[in-house]
């Protein structure tokens, strides 16, 4: 099963997804896909060095599904972080 | 309520000023993690699931309409416009960014409000009875030394890096409404023999992995030695807690490990020593404090007559037999605002709700407003004669659901949807339970019963002393939610007795419902409550009915 | 070790030979367990001495010795362990004592302010950040609730002497 590095920004806290370029995206379908332990170890070491450099903060890698259904973590709580509270919030905010 | 004065101003711009350089720093890079995360800690500041979390005190549960107006305000420009109210009286926000947070902090400061010591081995917010100064059993108001143990441990130096949380509540009336028994210190006004008013003390209560009931440290405390006798507990903790596991460094522990007499004799040691220092409290600053707390210009009122207004409304009629509760003063009530609707997550707020409620509070209230730990609101001092119309603008607000301490009055920590500490979610489990039996409950009457649920072993959702407590695990990858029943966290404060396995999600709302049906099957009538029922009967026919025959 | 002291990085007098096996000549700090095993010998030499204590090293363990002490060093050894915030609130408050205390170990620069509130008057941090941190502590934080007996009026009696 493929992984993806997950952190926290530092400055505004948000969920990110490391991807190809170094950079860090919001949405879990763009980030990068490490398919061995190889690559994965790779991805976690430029996770730690932004960290380092404050970018991020407390980079993990994750198991994810990648299928017709979509990119899921496999913990929930990972799911969760990915794709917002399961509560509906539609009557508590515009902004979800 | 209190004010601060120019002094008080002076400390929160100092302390405002100083985090704001620290989030500089940190963001610049000039500091780690590692050394700026104690520090955003000791600020309520919490990096959670989606964001970071900011928790700000709502000091004994005490709110002005204009506080709650800048609360909203808050969450509108700094947040997702609504705010979540906690067991501990504060208020959560839960999408904050760290480099918005030195404006955040000035906007809070010039509402006098803060998260100081919201998180940390520090001294927390200092909770109280919601009905503090208006109830009609009190026996002394306790928001004086609220206030003044408010101020006696913010940033104490020398109480700042203890071996974990510490958490301190008080109470002044019989019936005990702040959980005073699970609580750090506990301490519940009274008088002694000769009449004089006094705290009975209480030490090492607590939830969490080891929940336990306090012990009386102190039966009858003179109110001048108040800060000496909890200098005095402190620095006996600050000494002597364990700090080798996080898990076992409550006061509690060391209580236990103790023995509470011999932790009673190092205690009066320690106090004998400093009672006489300037920690004893000063006559002319208590009455300076408690000036702030005079009660407001209550008109002379008969008790009013809404016979016929609650004949012409059996939604009025429910609402006035849940959600008020009895005033010191004829002609007024205290009025519960439910936070406790299906449309909304337990103790969730929108900004403009909170507006509106601010502005209803200047209208009915006298500007004030009180959190409870039940994650609900409350206004102190409602004319009856205001209260069939009081009622109709809550309905519009939907914040009149007539159910105050029944079972959909659910506490719910915020759970796995939010938390980084969690295991299962609570809040889906809150909002279910609640569509399912508020029908039950109106068949049924089931009368006064607490649900609480936590989703982890943190119990931050009080479930060890709910009536039926709900604690949800993982199990191999599952979430499991395992009950507990027969707790209260009131006077008669008792812990939950294990029912036995867990359930799924997909089982454990039928699981209460068989709950509930044993409660109605086994009780002596209608007015027997669920936890006398328990306490009658004991576990036997609930397991059976949870797990089939024995 | 440098110090700060008085808001100013000064040079250390004293070698700290706590985890040493031998003892320097001059004015030296020595280990608890030092002190108990050496204790003649250390008199008899003449110089300045200072006991460097572990964060489960009560005070209470060289009260009957402190006039003999120029300095009592409190060991930090992670900055969460608050236990020598207490040490030297005794130390001040009810064991009279007068000498330097010094805060050794795992100081966070932003712990200055408590420190010094509480009684310790030297700090083993290095730096020049340290030194403004000193500044800050001393100088901004000009208001506080709770009397720690260090001399400084808290708010309540600033409220009074209105």
């Amino acid at each position: 099963m493929p992984h993806m590095v997950i952190a926290n920004t530092l400055r505004d806290g948000r969920v990110v997804f490391l991807a190809d370029k170094g950079e860090w995206v919001t949405a879990i379908a763009d980030g990068a896909l490490a398919h061995s332990e190889d690559e994965a170890e790779r991805l976690l070491e430029a996770g730690k060095s932004a960290e380092a450099g404050d970018v991020i903060i407390d980079p993990q890698l994750i198991e994810v599904n990648d299928n017709e259904h979509g990119r899921h973590p496999t913990a929930y709580r990972e799911y969760i972080r990915a794709y917002g509270p399961s509560v509906d919030l539609t009557n508590l905010t515009d902004e979800a | 309520m209190y004010r601060y004065d120019e002094f008080d101003h002076a400390f929160m711009a100092e302390r405002v000023a100083q985090f704001s350089r620290q989030v500089e720093r940190r963001v610049n890079g000039e500091m780690t993690e590692d050394q700026f995360k104690p520090l955003r800690l000791m600020n309520g500041l919490y990096l959670q699931l989606h964001a970071y979390m900011l928790r700000v005190n709502v000091p004994y549960g005490v709110l002005s309409s204009t506080q709650l107006r800048g609360l909203a305000d808050i969450a509108r420009k700094y947040d997702r416009g609504y705010g979540h109210f906690t067991t501990r009286q504060n208020i959560q926000y839960n999408w904050i960014k760290l480099e918005e947070m030195p404006q955040l902090l000035s906007d809070l400061a010039d509402i006098e409000m803060h998260g100081i010591q919201s998180s940390g081995n520090c001294i927390r917010n200092t909770t109280s009875d919601q009905y503090a100064g208006s109830s009609a059993d009190e026996i002394e108001d306790p928001r004086v030394y609220c206030e003044i143990i408010r101020q006696w441990s913010t940033l104490h130096p020398e109480f700042s890096y203890l071996p974990r949380k510490f958490k301190i509540a008080v109470t002044g009336a019989p019936k005990d409404r702040a959980a005073v028994a699970l609580h750090d210190i506990g301490l519940r006004l009274h008088h002694n023999d000769a009449g004089e008013t006094g705290f009975e003390v209480l030490v090492g209560g607590g939830q969490g992995r080891t929940p336990v009931i306090g012990k009386t440290i102190c039966e009858w405390l003179a109110p001048e030695y108040l800060l000496s006798y909890l200098e005095a507990i402190l620095r006996v903790y600050n000494l002597w807690g364990r700090r080798d596991n996080m898990y076992k460094a409550r006061i509690k522990i060391l209580v236990n490990a103790t023995g509470i007499d011999e932790f009673r004799r190092q205690v009066e040691e320690e106090f004998e020593a400093i009672k006489s220092s300037p920690l004893s409290l000063d006559p002319a600053e208590v009455e300076r404090i408690n000036a702030y707390f005079a009660a407001p210009a209550y008109e002379t009122l008969e008790d009013a007559d809404l016979a016929e207004q609650r004949k012409q409304s059996p939604e009025f009629d429910a609402w006035m037999n849940s959600n008020i509760a009895a005033h010191k003063r004829s002609g007024h009530s205290i009025v519960n605002l439910s936070l406790k609707s299906t449309k909304l997550p337990p103790g969730d707020l929108r900004a403009d709700q909170m507006d509106a409620v601010a502005d209803l509070a200047d209208e009915y209230s006298f500007g004030e407003l009180r959190v409870t730990h039940r994650q609900n609101l409350v206004f102190t001092d409602v004319r009856q004669q205001d209260l069939f119309e009081l009622w109709q603008k809550l309905v519009e607000l939907d914040l009149a659901t007539p159910n105050i301490g029944r079972v959909s009055d659910i506490i719910a920590c915020p759970g796995l949807d939010y938390c980084a500490l969690a295991n299962a979610r609570s809040i889906p489990i809150a909002q279910r339970i609640n569509e399912r039996f508020t029908d039950i409950d109106k068949l049924h009457g089931l009368g006064e019963l607490s649900l609480n649920i936590s989703g982890c072993m943190n119990a931050c959702g009080h479930h060890h002393v709910g009536n039926i407590g709900i604690l949800g695990v993982e199990k191999k990858g599952q979430e499991f939610y395992q009950f507990t029943l027969g707790g209260s966290s009131a006077e008669d404060a008792s812990l939950g007795d294990r029912t036995g396995p867990g359930f799924s999600t997909d089982e454990v709302v039928n699981a209460v419902e068989r709950i509930l049906h044993t409660y109605i099957d086994q009780r002596d009538d209608e007015d027997e409550t669920f936890l006398e029922t328990y306490r009658r009967v004991g576990m036997d026919p609930f397991k059976e009915a949870l797990y089939g025959a024995n | 070790m440098a110090l700060i002291k008085q808001g100013q990085q000064v040079d250390d007098i004293f070698t700290d030979c706590s985890a040493a096996e031998e003892l320097a000549d001059g004015a030296v700090i020595v280990s608890l367990e030092q002190w108990r095993e050496h204790k003649e010998d250390l008199l008899k030499r003449g110089t300045d001495l200072g006991v460097r204590l572990a964060s489960d090293q009560h005070p209470l363990s060289v009260v009957d010795d402190l006039a003999n002490f120029k300095v009592i060093a409190l060991d930090f050894p992670a900055y969460k362990d608050g236990r020598a915030y207490s040490y030297a609130r005794l130390l001040r408050d009810r064991y009279g004592y007068e000498g330097e205390i010094r805060a050794v170990g795992d100081v966070l620069l932003e712990q200055l302010h408590y420190m010094q509130r509480v009684g310790f008057d030297a700090f083993d941090v290095v730096g020049d950040e340290a030194v403004a941190q000193w500044k800050t502590a001393t100088e901004d934080f000009t208001h506080w609730y709770q009397p720690t007996n260090d001399g400084r009026a808290t708010i309540r009696d600033l409220r009074r002497s209105k």
